[in-house]
């Protein structure tokens, strides 16, 4: 499965939920009884989950020329009600002039908004963060049964360097502005349901703000980390034969003595750096759609691409929409970006655990740089024999004196 | 450790840059949503 087909699949996924489009159409309801407005049946309709045509209400938004002349004994009523100008705004049919500039600023109100509330304050909240405890219960159980996973043979006192400092700077220049941005980011999901009732709106507000501003500002370093770490470590995490073996025994992580070959990343770390690639590229983009409000839309172009390769109609969906109003394409960005950042969250759960109290000498490779001769041979053999061949390659070439 | 915390500076140190440096390019909420007649700060 290629990077793109996955992540126009968690598109499909993730959105088809937001759009009343999927459900069912209600059958045609006669308004006469009404005179066109909303009836009763049309709100059983909508409680049965049923979609209602909506063209009755976005359509009636009044007849200018219906107006009375102003001769006529009520001659300044005119032919469109204050009902009539709701409509026209909520349908986005108004001729509204505004002194703002902001590219969406004329639009007042957004029908369709509710439905993004209510999945960001429902499923997204809800299955996200399952999901983040479900992967902290799962490490847990894991540690409880497993334990640290220590090396077999007993440290030999040589070291190896295994990651340069520019390297160890990349990496923790993405991985200290991850924890920023995953805890500020989950403070603005969760703070008003889990925060404010315990500290208060006054002392919640200032933190809000901070979080913000740190959000919006540390992810070009996040960003800059990303092309950093790409840079240094593609080359080495193109997957190879040695892979296929060191998963079919998981890497040796369920069971004792068991040390599968591996070159300076195994397979295991491959899907990691892989999944911070794809996710990481997918939640900067979607990320600086939201820095930037308005400016750089990006799903209706991602629908039509979704529509041309037949997938929504494959999984027996409606052709997504091509049309997105401003504030749908924001709320979109808005919901992708917190579905990826909860799924790499839940990923990097894992590779901190492993990296810190899962595994042995494992932090000294990302603290120091240097690692156990022993442990570089119990965990990444095939990496210490080219480093090991290299150096007595150099040896060699020195002049002897 | 020395790489560890030169990294952590420097996410404060380009967080603080990029806030400057985008406001001065003028994408600052008030610059952008403001209508020409109103004067920031000036």
């Amino acid at each position: 499965m290629t990077p793109r087909l996955f992540i126009s699949i968690l598109t499909l996924l993730s959105v088809l939920g937001t759009f009343p489009a999927t459900a069912q159409d209600a059958p045609v309801t006669d308004r006469s009884a009404t005179g066109g407005a909303t009836t009763l049946q049309d709100i059983l309709d909508r409680q049965k989950g049923l979609t209602v045509d909506g063209a009755y209400r976005s359509d009636n938004l009044g007849v200018p020329d219906n107006a009375a002349p102003i001769e006529n004994q009520l001659g300044t009523l005119g032919g469109v009600s204050q009902s009539d100008d709701w409509r026209a705004l909520r349908y986005n049919k108004a001729d509204v002039n505004v002194s703002s500039r902001s590219p969406a600023a004329d639009v007042l109100m957004q029908d369709g908004g509710m439905t993004w509330l209510e999945f960001r304050q429902g499923p997204l909240a809800t299955y996200g963060g399952w999901l983040l405890l479900g992967m902290l219960g799962l490490l847990l159980v894991f540690y409880a049964i497993r334990g640290k996973i220590r090396i077999d043979g007993e440290l030999s006192g040589h070291k190896v360097l295994r990651f340069p400092s520019i390297e160890r700077f990349a990496h923790w220049l993405l991985a200290g502005s991850f924890i920023l941005l995953g805890i500020t980011g989950l403070i603005q999901l969760f703070g008003r349901h889990f925060i404010i009732p315990l500290i208060g709106h006054e002392t919640f507000a200032p933190m809000a703000i901070a979080g913000k501003w740190i959000h919006n500002n540390v992810a070009w370093a996040f960003m800059l980390g990303l092309i950093m770490v790409t840079v240094f470590w593609i080359a080495h995490n193109i997957p190879n034969k040695h892979d296929l073996k060191w998963l079919a025994v998981g890497g040796g992580l369920f069971s004792k003595g068991v040390h599968p070959p591996a070159k300076k990343f195994n397979a295991g770390q491959k899907i990691i750096f892989w999944a911070v690639i794809v996710l990481g590229v997918s939640i900067s983009v979607s990320g600086v759609s939201l820095l930037f409000p308005f400016e750089l839309p990006m799903f209706a172009a991602t629908f039509e691409h979704l529509n041309a390769w037949g997938l929504p109609q494959a999984l027996g969906f409606d052709a997504l929409p091509t049309t997105l109003a401003p504030h749908v394409e924001m709320q979109l960005a808005q919901s992708w970006h917190a579905i990826v950042a909860f799924v790499f969250m839940a990923i990097i759960f894992a590779h901190i655990y492993l990296g810190s109290v899962g595994m042995q000498g494992a932090f000294d490779a990302m603290g120091s740089g240097e690692v156990d001769e022993q442990w570089a041979k119990e965990h990444h053999g095939l990496w210490l024999e080219e480093v090991k061949a290299s150096t007595a390659a150099k040896a060699d070439v020195r002049p002897v004196k | 450790m020395k790489s560890m915390y030169l990294a952590f500076f420097s996410i404060g140190l380009v967080a603080v840059l990029a806030s400057v440096g985008l406001g001065y390019a003028g994408f600052s909420a008030k610059d952008l949503t403001s209508s020409p007649s109103v004067r920031l700060d000036k």
